[in-house]
């Protein structure tokens, strides 16, 4: 009725209807230049495989360096020209390698590709709205990402090459053009490409926190929401409150690299030259950066953990365990992830007393982090479990979450950290926790939402061979690592032939790159169900999983709007699995107490009077019937 | 049927203004959170070593910018009022007097950096501390430039003679920055005098 009322209401007020884009639909306004949230997630997913995959084939060149530092492979030479002479990675090019490695996986995969995807596309259908807050900012969302990334991969075509001062850009290696080759325009690339970039997950992100605060459907308060919701929204708080720092201290970065200041720089001396640039703290850099840093790597795991609580409970058919511990330890990873960031600059020379206190600060991170854990095996315990492939790789997650967040403890410690620090063990240990954890989320909502992105299905079996080589891969490159890293082998070293100590891990080098190689191969599988099956998968129902969420009451066909008629209200928690007294073992969030009376339990109702009065009404009734 | 239902939802969806402005509160967190990265950078520096600091004497034009800012929120706040009164040549009138008052705000800040460089206070400077006195300034004022960039378009939706509740949403949008922009002028320029 209101909405009739209103829809009069402007009809008299004379408000034309002529920029409504959705009712005569062109193919540029329908797959370029959508504003619709589904098409926006599908683009950021693809563009982020896209990055994925070329992500992961830089890895595959510098581990072909480390598993073979003496060899020559011409075939390199032919395709990296001078960067490669007489086949083997030059030492600057080595480090460019993993500089855009990183700055690919962290930033373009794991953070647009994982949060761009599933904020978008699960926000209005988890919740219940037509669209974002403004459809036009998450259009331009994307596209500022995608010129992004193509900026970030121009700087591969440039006489100097890409950015090479590792991904955490420290100054003064990447403030000086003088430095290293990749310092001089392909580190301008590289901040450029970060402007369009930060603006992009800005604009996302206060879309995403905008849309969820205000626009979900009746019934759906905050304690109604799937964890999904609850992790994405935490991910996009996270991002509102660090990127601006990052836009600080990378402001302040390009002021030194360009005109002349010196924030960061002092002291300098290259090649017998003394810098003018006097007086400058390169410490600051490392302050700022990390305090975006490090909520970076919460932002790129916790939508993971969210995507996994919803498939795990799906898949083990029973309610999620902990639902409000799950929220309130995503609500202490976000608070606790702000007073963290030291724990980066043990060895800058940190006054000893203030690395104890980011000490004890990371270390209780390690709580929510356990009672998350903790609340995945109690959900799979004695559940009825559907090994899906979506729900491998989350089980997979779960794996590295502990793997990886044990080795944590270790580096955390301060003292310990004065041994470990940029050495092996570092590279093993995010590897797993942020890096594998959260590819492995990203790789499970893909095969769970595929179904509600595509409207097919994705093969099963080449997903069980993508997880197996996956998982196994991943524990074979990065479980070695561990112990290069205890005897003290330095990470980004281009070779570790020069000293004697390291020179007993050249074997084991080159079976880590062997493992990389193989689960790279592995990817294949994925890549080709997943574009196969956009065209030829089998035709997917409309709730395959037998999910209670909002998404899956959607028509499989997707429409502009989301629902045909109005959008459903929303009655209960989405964790009703296997409820006792109910015929099946989900029930949808859109079903109301009323038509699940031998099901409902006292705490349903929420201290609501009436309707305990009612079910007791309802329970003598029936009592009565079956005596 | 239900394409009525949709369309009107819709509608909903188009008319419902709050989603929208409550974009604006969340961009001003994040310009909050970069100033307060910009200023937090200045402390941590500036408390490295005896030889950094403003060491200087803040000029008097700041004075005189922050009375011109602080009479256009006056404006500004007036010029909502009348938008809401229905009293819409008033309502132009405020906006173009605080539009000008942001425009002499602009312009006293490019001279307060005049006189920095008159008594030798550089861009480029050893002590850096210096040279935040410039990027706390002129981060703030291209932050001016949008706030300036919204005023138009309200000012502009105003002569077009819009309806009434999107004028209303534009002038919301509007004094909500722009106040923002007043006081976080105030909160740099006391953090700047309790630090000279």
């Amino acid at each position: 009725m209101s909405s009739t009322a209103i829809h009069h209401t402007l009809e008299h007020s004379g408000h034309g209807h002529d920029d409504h884009g959705h009712h005569h639909e062109t193919f540029l306004t329908k797959y370029i230049f959508s504003q619709d949230h589904k098409m926006i997630a599908k683009q950021f997913l693809i563009t982020g495989i896209i990055m994925g995959v070329i992500g992961m084939f830089l890895s595959i060149l510098f581990r072909i360096q480390l598993g073979w530092p003496d060899q020559s492979f011409p075939l390199l030479e032919t395709f990296l020209g001078k960067w490669a002479e007489g086949g083997r990675i030059k030492p600057d090019f080595y480090l460019a390698l993993v500089t855009i490695h990183g700055t690919i996986m962290v930033f373009f995969v794991l953070t647009a590709g994982l949060s761009g995807t599933f904020s978008n596309l699960l926000i209005p259908l988890q919740l219940g709205a037509r669209d974002m807050a403004s459809p036009f900012l998450n259009m331009l969302s994307y596209w500022f990402f995608f010129i992004a990334s193509v900026i970030m991969m121009s700087s591969f075509f440039i006489e100097s090459g890409p950015a090479s001062a590792g991904w955490t850009i420290y100054p003064p290696l990447s403030a000086v053009p003088q430095a290293i080759a990749g310092s001089g325009l392909g580190m301008t690339l590289w901040l450029i490409s970060m402007v369009f970039f930060i603006a992009s997950s800005l604009m996302g992100a206060l879309n995403y926190i905008s849309t969820i605060l205000n626009m979900r459907t009746k019934g759906m308060d905050l304690w109604k929401m799937p964890l999904t919701i609850w992790a994405l929204f935490l991910t996009a708080i996270l991002g509102v409150l660090s990127f601006p720092v990052l836009v600080a201290g990378v402001v302040l970065l390009i002021f030194d690299r360009s005109f002349g200041t010196s924030f960061y720089l002092s002291d300098l001396v290259i090649q017998g030259q003394v810098m003018p640039q006097q007086g400058g703290s390169p410490i600051l850099f490392q302050h700022l950066f990390w305090f975006l840093g490090h909520p970076e790597v919460y932002i790129v795991i916790m939508p993971a953990l969210g995507i996994t609580s919803e498939v795990i409970a799906t898949n083990s058919r029973k309610p999620i365990f902990g639902y409000h511990a799950m929220v309130y330890s995503l609500i202490g990873i976000t608070i606790l992830s702000f007073i963290v960031w030291g724990h980066h600059m043990f060895v800058t020379g940190m006054n000893p007393f203030l690395g104890g206190v980011f000490m004890i600060t990371t270390l209780i991170i390690a709580v929510p982090s356990a009672v998350k854990t903790f609340n995945y095996l109690a959900t799979l315990w004695r559940g009825n479990i559907r090994f899906t492939p979506a729900m491998m790789f989350a089980i997979g997650l779960v794996s590295f979450f502990i793997s990886g967040g044990l080795t944590g403890i270790f580096l955390g410690n301060a003292a310990l950290d004065i041994n470990l620090h940029d050495t092996y063990f570092v590279v093993a240990h995010f590897h797993l926790v942020m890096g594998s954890a959260a590819i492995f989320g990203m790789l499970c909502g893909v095969y769970h939402w595929f179904p509600k992105m595509f409207g097919r299905m994705m093969d099963d079996k080449l997903g069980y061979l993508h997880f197996w080589l996956t998982f196994i891969g991943a524990y074979l490159v990065f479980f070695p690592m561990h112990f290069m890293g205890l005897d003290g082998v330095p990470r980004r070293y281009y070779a570790f032939t020069e000293f004697e100590f390291m020179k007993e891990w050249l074997t084991v080098n080159t079976f880590v790159s062997w493992a990389a190689i193989v689960a790279a191969l592995g990817q294949i599988a994925f890549l080709w169900n997943f574009f196969n099956s956009i065209f030829n998968g089998k035709k997917a129902t409309q709730n395959p999983w037998q999910s209670n969420t909002l998404e899956w009451t959607t028509p499989v066909e997707h429409i502009h709007g989301n629902w045909p008629g109005e959008i459903p209200s929303v009655y209960r928690w989405p964790y009703d699995y296997s409820k006792p007294g109910h015929d099946e073992d989900f029930i949808l969030q859109t079903t109301p107490f009323s038509e699940t009376m031998s099901s409902n339990l006292p705490h349903d109702f929420e201290g609501n009077a009436e309707a305990e009065r009612i079910q007791l009404e309802w329970e003598r009734q029936h009592q009565a019937e079956k005596v | 049927m239900t394409a009525i239902t949709m369309k009107n939802s819709f509608e909903q969806d188009r008319v419902n203004l709050r989603p929208k402005k409550f974009l604006m509160w969340l961009f001003i967190i994040t310009s909050f959170m970069l100033f307060a990265a910009l200023t937090s950078g200045f402390i941590v520096y500036t408390a490295g070593d005896p030889s950094r600091g403003i060491k200087m004497l803040l000029p008097s034009v700041f004075n005189y910018s922050s009375v011109a800012i602080i009479l256009s929120s006056i404006t500004m706040h007036l010029a909502y009022k009348s938008a809401k009164e229905l009293k819409f040549s008033s309502q132009r009138l405020y906006l173009l007097l605080t539009l000008a008052l942001g425009v002499i705000f602009f312009v006293l800040q490019v001279s307060a950096w005049k006189s920095f460089i008159a008594s030798g206070v550089y861009f480029v400077n050893p002590n850096a501390s210096q040279s935040f006195l410039y990027v706390l300034t002129g981060t703030h004022l291209l932050h001016i430039v949008g706030g300036l960039a919204v005023l138009i378009n309200a000012y502009r939706g105003s002569v077009k003679n819009i309806v009434q509740y999107r004028n209303l949403f534009k002038m919301e949008l509007a004094s909500i920055f722009w106040h923002f922009l007043d006081i976080l002028w105030i909160y740099l320029y006391v953090f700047l005098l309790l630090n000279q």
